[in-house]
């Protein structure tokens, strides 16, 4: 087991199995009045691709933060590999592409990855994080005068340096163009393939939905859900069975467990419901049912239901430096 | 190469701290135009203009003439103009962010502020060798013993300055906190003596003037030149305005780096 060896010595047994890529117990965190995290549990296991969605202010950051360690909890406990978040750090286990910021303008762009480079025990080559994020291109030039796209990417080759086990990427978009989304995240996906660990904190539905592997939905610092976008998708508002159904079996399928609501309209019917399942094997074996259909409702009803908040839209084309309402 | 296979990791020497990191600093201070103005080469200009008139130059002061005074005083200015503005680096990597960047390096805040104190001494090296050879080709006379014991006395007094940036740098939270720093120091520069010998300016002035933190370092760095004043005095001036600079500095440094 790769991990293994980072245990302390003699202790290696208790571990035969590598430990969560991040564990979080019963963790809150609060700033002042405000409850930042509030009593979550939240465990990850190496090579997934989890998203962190939810509105402004449900705790993405705070829990980034704790998982990083530049907040401490004020309950709970925080494990990264099975060691403090700062250890994890240090030894080049974990990196993050935080939101905005974190870059000086007098440094080039091959600079900013040398001295970060020089900061790590052992790193992978800065020719080749600049190829991979796919600035090489721009090595020589100063990073005040990158584009909004070609700051994130860098920012993406400093996590890269230390080929971390797991990399954070906090609201990596926000304030990018369409071209320069495309081109982050096809780099991320890319990397992903290798078999990193990988959890971003997005408020963008799409992003979630077409980049996670697994959907944690946060909302007041709480996890409100938590499955495959599908799952998740599920969760709040049920799916929907469609069929062609002549017969009039509708108070049967009323009293099914599960079921919320049933609609007629001429021969179809629409039966909304959790167990759709069940709903789809009854229509389909007891009834002369034909034409079934069963669909998913969509991730933002899901978010709506699931968080009382409003979802942002799809983000705007333009270069804003934020699409996000208040 | 896969990532599961990466063998066991460790962290760095020296909590971070390295030759690379540091001539990289460096690099990116130099290449600050404004930094380089105001640092290196505004105290050789300020004093070509104020020290190297025919009337300086043959008058004697101490053991040489009144050009190397003013060369001992502009030679303290600019180290302290040096040292405080690679302290105050600090300010600008904050309000960039890129020290919640490095935060999330294995560099350890320790290894980060020595890295800032070095530069700032190079700084502030720099800057008194660049007053020193202009000194002496434009007319500065003392002897060569005198010469070396004021650059050093310069030198090493006036890093006490890079405390005070770093404090400074940690207390204000600005992108250009040498725009407030310039003046102040100036400021400070005058009271101590810097400018025109602070007898000039009355007797209350001159009490007052000795309480402040340019005055002791300018008086120690001129000592081996005049030879006279009160040095024991003088050393106090120096050594309570390092404690205050220092104890500032790692108040604000353990408050700024403390995990909430």
């Amino acid at each position: 087991m790769p991990y293994a060896e980072l245990a302390a010595p003699g202790q290696s047994w208790v571990m035969p199995i590598s430990p969560p890529a991040v564990a979080l117990a019963a963790v809150t965190k609060t700033f002042g009045p405000v409850v930042a995290v509030n009593d979550l549990t939240l465990a990850i296991q190496p090579g997934e691709i989890v998203a962190l969605l939810g509105p402004n202010g449900a705790g993405k950051t705070s829990t980034i933060d704790l998982v990083l360690g530049l907040s401490r909890p004020n309950r709970g406990s925080v494990e990264v590999y099975g060691m403090a978040p700062y250890d994890a750090i240090s030894r080049g286990l974990v990196s993050a592409v935080m939101q905005t910021g974190g870059l000086l303008k007098d440094y080039t762009v091959a600079e900013t990855v040398e001295v970060t480079a020089s900061l790590f025990g052992e790193t992978r080559p800065v020719a080749e994080v600049l190829e991979r994020a796919g600035i090489s291109g721009i090595a020589d030039r100063r990073v005040g005068k990158c584009s909004g796209g070609e700051q994130q990417r860098l920012r993406f080759a400093l996590a890269l340096l230390p080929d971390p086990a797991l990399l954070i990427l906090d609201e990596p978009t926000t304030g990018m163009d369409v071209v320069g989304r495309r081109d982050f995240w096809s780099a991320i996906r890319a990397d992903a393939a290798r078999g990193r660990t990988v959890i971003f904190a997005t408020h963008y539905l799409e992003e979630a939905d077409a980049y996670a592997d697994r959907i944690v939905l946060v909302s007041h610092g709480c996890v409100v859900a938590d499955g495959t976008a599908s799952e998740v998708k599920g969760l709040a508002s049920g799916r929907t069975v469609r069929a062609t159904v002549p017969a009039y079996v509708d108070p049967k399928l009323t009293a099914m467990a599960g079921v919320e609501s049933v609609e007629r309209r001429g021969d179809a019917v629409l039966v909304h419901g959790k167990d759709s399942d069940a709903v789809a094997r009854y229509l389909l074996t007891q009834t002369d049912a034909r034409d079934l259909e069963i669909t998913s409702r969509n991730l933002e009803d899901a978010f709506v239901a699931l968080t009382g908040d409003q979802p942002v839209p799809a983000q705007p084309a333009s270069n804003d430096t934020r699409g996000v309402p208040a | 190469m896969s990532i599961a296979t990466t063998p066991a990791r460790r962290a760095p020497a020296l909590g971070g701290f390295s030759t690379t990191f540091l001539r990289l600093e460096l690099r990116r201070m130099l290449r600050n135009r404004r930094t380089v103005i105001f640092t290196l080469i505004m105290p050789a200009v300020f004093f070509l203009i104020f020290g190297t008139s025919a009337k300086y130059r043959g008058e004697s002061a101490g053991a040489g003439n009144v050009t190397a005074y003013v060369l001992i005083s502009m030679a303290v200015y600019g180290a302290m103009l040096a040292t405080t503005s690679g302290g105050a680096m600090v300010s600008i990597e904050r309000a960039a962010g890129w020290s919640r960047q490095l935060r999330i390096t294995p560099l350890r805040p320790v290894a980060y502020i020595a890295t800032k104190v070095v530069v700032a001494l190079v700084l502030g090296l720099a800057a008194v060798a660049i007053v020193c050879v202009v000194g002496a080709f434009f007319g500065a006379r003392m002897p060569t013993g005198v010469w070396v014991g004021s650059a050093v006395l310069a030198f090493v007094c006036a890093s006490v300055f890079a405390a005070f940036g770093l404090f400074m740098g940690y207390l204000l939270h600005s992108d250009n906190v040498m725009q407030i720093l310039g003046p102040v120091l100036a400021l400070l520069a005058f009271l101590g003596g810097l400018w025109i010998p602070v007898d000039q300016l009355g007797s209350l002035f001159a009490r007052v003037a000795e309480f402040t933190p340019a005055y002791g370092v300018g008086a120690l760095a001129r000592y081996p030149l005049v030879q006279s004043g009160s040095l024991g005095l003088e050393i106090l001036n120096v050594v309570v305005w390092t404690l205050i600079f220092v104890a500032g500095a790692a108040w604000r440094f353990r408050r700024d780096t403390a995990r909430v």
